[in-house]
């Protein structure tokens, strides 16, 4: 492929800018590897005591209790599930709306142009807003609602909850999906859209068949990442999820009622601990936050493998 | 094609080199503006503490003061007790702030600098009736709420102890604190004392295993929360319940008296025998007139000061410093709605601050 | 409307299989159209009613004083966020100059080399990596800057905000460049022209929409946290530049602010909300200003990502 006429004498320099780039990039790589691992080998060293101290009942105990020396956070596991879950089926929908919406639809209209460069800055200035103003707002607008409705369903009236905390971490991690699901959508080629019209598709035929099937690997990765985002996210959540270590057996008591999240539990007692072992425990937690997120990603690369183009 | 993408990236290359140039001068240039950041200088010194909350308030406005009377900065940031702890065992600090003393204080000394208490706020919807006559609660009742015993406003225990007030049947929620704190310290502290079961049951701690009720992250959190939930109860600092109207309960002390917490209750507290290193909890407190769940709050910093490369100037004007918050600085106290310290107190904190040396050395410091 | 084009592609298929799988057809489409409408219209209300309550709370703070000067304690009237303003921005800075090479150079190795093994690692670290709760993150820089410089630092607080920007970046340019079609891969490499030009030239200005997109977004995350900067820039009450000292940040100040008792310093946590939003906002357009080729109007009307030169 290399038309030697043009490139004779320089050939050389040339080899030698591919390969240096080519190394550069490879550095690039292992510079990110290496900063994961040297996280979790400093997170695994610190956690190293505490791991010995609590063996297999961090995982399966619920009693969490600094003073006695009993580190289980089996609850925190189920709220952050819950929370991040339930938060992701909350905004996916409308992430993914507002991305069709804003290559398929929005273009076609007379004042789009408008709308498109509102709603992408709308959507972009969400990210924005810090976690703490969040809280404050949830606290404002959210919970008196999930109040209104415990009171209807005679539930014990708190108002903060796993369903409080599941609704602004939706309305948190839309941005992410949103914003990345339009760019990559409205890279899908205009002949396959056209090819697809041309046959007769209406707009949702082509949007479900075509559209969508194309950037389906985009789209999965932008939810990944916004998974994650939820699963660590803590400022927001500590100040809604109500921090309440019980676990009741009825689902729904469990959503409209308080809840805790393993990060909220980091955040919330790194600052004060002292004690050795405990501050041990908080960074076991950190690592099982890791390794979660491990798991979790390992299922998404499968679903997408098993389901995508 | 090749044309437009050459333009197009030489416009981007040459804005963004255009900003880097600007940002770049100005980074060049900081040490210029920036003030105090050589070692050896006296003036202009910059001291670094780290810890408690509760005290942020009174403290920044201390080291404001100090800053404009002896061109001192200090920059205190309230990252939590167990934060300015950890930060002065790792000595990126210069002095840290706690509201628990230390248990094992190996070279380490602590000051109090001001009084603090925690009172138990509520919402009932005849709250206002009360203001005359408040609230009144005793250990024992408190405890049993906050462990989940008595669950109803109407139970009898609390009518006993308020005769005249119909209370309603409601249901009582608790909301205690989420993040680990000084405040829960104080609180657990009273009631380590003064209840077995509690002993047993939960301890004391900045950060409990509560048997019941939701958390709110900070002083605002619980304010927040107690605000918005008909019947419920929780715990917050004086300053915090004063500044935001918040009604709050008389506690009968150990004299049997039913003390409403205020400054002057709340120094009444610190009127006993405090232990030379001043490491003591005041709460149920035997003064006869004080309000049983106070508080001091601590400044601690190393006795050797000299370690890893610490000037003895540095360390002469961190001990000026602390000079100046036990004594003129207390004047800020009382505005902000912190009690001030008892003599005795500053007596104890005078004797420590002199007991400082350098090289093993006592320190000549300007007070 | 468009519609109106597939409708007489559609009463052709109607001649073959009938006039009522039409109808259905068209129903199926409009409805989906209503149904794209509404779910976006609620995901972007809450966006409304937070900017608009932080607007009502925070602007009667705003005026010159709050803006320029530092802080004063509790009792004095005036004292302003200007040491925060400025912080932020050097935190950003700092940020952005750790993570933004790193991740475009990563997300193209990930497009390049997407079977190497070493290449199915730094996916999975970026994925894991989005997910560390911001504390940690901060806790892990403290134990690896602030403990080795011996003090808090602007340093390491940039480092760890670009180490939480990070993941997106990558992510956005691994997605975005894949998207690039094969045919101009080729026809590029056809032509001679050797790969590292073929990225630089070709691929980069491709996707810079996208590529931009992943950095503002981790920017503006980035802009508001508290968590990691709590060990590792500390905070710092007054004026400071130095990347070597502690430093001021808004969502520091916003915190404390928020937490305190005094009605006084709520209003300038509100205040200082705004001021973030807005900051947020100014670098979203001020970006897509710098990397199109478009004017400063047709920016802030169009909104579309400027074409990379096809």
């Amino acid at each position: 492929m290399k038309m030697r006429a043009r490139y004779n004498g320089s050939e050389n320099k040339i080899k030698l800018k591919e390969w240096l780039f080519r190394m550069v990039l490879t550095a690039a790589g292992v510079t990110i590897v290496l900063l994961l691992g040297g996280i979790f080998f400093s997170l695994f060293v610190k956690a190293l005591p505490a791991i010995k101290h609590n063996g297999f009942y961090f995982i399966r105990g619920s009693v969490w209790n600094p003073q006695s020396g009993r580190y289980g956070i089996f609850s925190f596991i189920v709220g952050t599930l819950l929370t991040s879950f339930i938060a992701l089926i909350i905004s996916v929908p409308s992430a993914l709306a507002i991305s069709v919406l804003l290559s398929e639809y929005l273009p076609g209209y007379r004042n789009g142009r408008f709308f498109i460069s509102f709603l992408k800055n709308a959507t972009d200035l969400l990210a924005g807003v810090p976690s703490v103003i969040y809280g404050f707002w949830g606290l404002v607008f959210v919970t008196p609602v999930i109040r209104y409705f415990e009171e209807l369903l005679h539930l014990p009236v708190y108002g903060v909850s796993i369903l409080a905390a599941s609704v602004v971490l939706a309305i948190m991690i839309l941005p992410y999906m949103a914003s990345i699901s339009r760019e990559v959508i409205a890279l899908v080629p205009a002949e396959l859209k056209e090819a697809s019209y041309a046959l007769g598709a209406t707009r949702y035929e082509t949007v479900g068949g075509v559209v969508l099937r194309y950037s389906a690997s985009g789209i999965v990765a932008s939810i990944v990442l916004a998974l994650g985002r939820a699963m660590g996210e803590t400022m927001a959540v500590t100040m809604l999820v109500g921090n309440s270590n019980r676990l009741p057996a009825n689902i729904l008591r469990f959503i409209l009622g308080p809840g805790n999240t393993m990060a909220s539990v980091i955040a919330n007692e790194f600052a004060e601990a002292t004690n050795s072992v405990y501050l041990s425990s908080l960074t076991e937690i950190g690592l099982f936050l890791f390794i979660i997120s491990l798991i979790l990603n390992g299922i998404g690369k499968w679903t997408v493998r098993r389901f995508a183009l | 094609m090749k044309k437009g993408l050459a333009y197009g990236q030489n416009r981007i290359g040459r804005r963004l080199l255009g900003t880097l140039m600007v940002f770049l001068l100005v980074m060049l240039g900081s040490p210029v503006f920036a003030r105090g950041s050589k070692e050896h200088r006296i003036r202009g010194e910059e001291l670094l503490g780290a810890g408690a909350t509760f005290p942020y308030p009174l403290y920044s406005r201390m080291f404001h003061e100090y800053g404009r009377l002896r061109g001192v900065k200090v920059n205190y940031q309230a990252i939590g007790s167990g934060g300015g702890i950890r930060q002065l065992l790792s000595k990126t600090v210069d002095f840290g702030a706690t509201d628990a003393f230390m248990n094992n204080a190996e070279g380490i000394l602590h000051i109090p600098t001001c009084l603090g208490a925690v009172v138990v706020t509520y919402n009932l919807p005849f709250a206002k009736e009360l203001t005359a006559r408040r609230l009144r609660l005793s250990p024992e009742v408190i405890s049993d709420i906050f462990l989940g015993k008595i669950r109803k406003w109407g139970d009898p225990k609390i009518s006993k102890l308020n005769p005249g007030v119909s209370l309603p049947n409601m249901d009582i929620t608790v909301v205690h604190r989420s993040d680990g704190s000084g405040t829960t310290f104080i609180f657990s502290d009273y009631l380590f004392k003064t209840s077995e079961e509690w002993r047993e049951k939960i301890g004391k701690g900045k950060s409990l295993n509560w048997p019941v009720g939701v958390g709110g992250k900070g002083n605002p959190g619980v304010a927040g929360l107690v605000k918005q939930i008909r019947g419920a109860v929780g715990y917050v600092e004086l300053v915090y319940a004063v500044q935001n109207n918040m009604p709050y309960a008389a506690i009968r002390n150990r004299n049997g008296k039913f003390v409403v917490p205020s400054l002057n209750t709340v120094s009444l507290a610190a009127d006993i025998d405090i232990p030379g290193d001043t490491r003591v909890s005041i709460t149920d407190t035997s003064a006869k007139e004080g309000y049983p769940i106070s508080s001091f709050t601590w400044i601690i910093f190393y006795r050797e000061q000299h370690y890893s490369n610490r000037s003895i100037e540095r360390a002469k004007e961190l001990l000026s410093l602390l000079w100046w918050m036990v004594h003129d600085g207390q004047r800020y106290t009382k505005a902000l709605g912190y009690a001030k310290l008892p003599e005795a107190a500053v007596r104890r904190a005078e004797a420590i601050i002199n007991s400082a040396v350098y090289d093993g050395k006592p320190i000549e410091f300007g007070r | 409307m468009k519609t109106c084009v597939f409708e007489r592609h559609i009463s052709n298929d109607a001649r073959i299989t009938g006039g009522l799988l039409k109808g259905w057809r068209l129903i199926k489409d409009r409805g989906f159209a209503y149904l794209l409408f509404s779910l976006s219209f609620l995901g972007i209300l809450p966006l409304l009613l937070i900017v608009g309550y932080v607007l009502v709370k925070g602007i009667s703070c705003i005026n010159f004083d709050f803006l320029f000067s530092l802080p004063v304690p509790v009792g004095e009237m005036g004292g302003g966020i200007a040491n925060a303003i400025v912080g932020s921005v050097v935190l950003v800075f700092i940020a952005s100059l750790f993570s933004i090479p790193v991740g475009i150079l990563g997300g193209l190795y990930l497009n390049e080399r997407r079977s190497s093994k070493l290449a199915s690692w730094v996916g999975l670290s970026v994925e894991v990596l989005q997910g560390v709760p911001s504390i940690v993150i901060g806790i892990v820089i403290w134990m690896w800057v602030v403990l080795q410089m011996g003090h808090f630092s602007a340093l390491a607080g940039g480092v760890a905000l670009g180490v939480m920007m990070l993941p997106t970046v990558v992510k956005s340019t691994e997605e975005t460049v894949r998207l690039v079609p094969e045919s101009i891969r080729e026809g590029v490499l056809a032509l001679g022209i050797p790969y590292y030009k073929l990225v630089l030239r070709v691929l980069l200005p491709m996707s810079k929409g996208g590529i931009l997109t992943g950095v503002l977004l981790g920017v503006a995350r980035v802009a508001g946290e508290t968590a990691p900067l709590l060990f590792t820039a500390f905070g710092n009450p007054y004026f400071s530049l130095s990347i070597v000292k502690p430093i001021a940040s808004l969502p520091l100040v916003i915190f404390n602010y928020a937490t305190s008792p005094y009605e006084e310093w709520h209003r300038m946590a509100w205040g200082a909300s705004l001021i973030l939003i807005v900051f947020v906002l100014v670098l979203n357009l001020s970006a897509r200003f710098f990397v199109s080729e478009n004017s400063l109007k047709k920016v802030f009307l169009s909104g579309e990502k400027s074409e990379g030169g096809e």
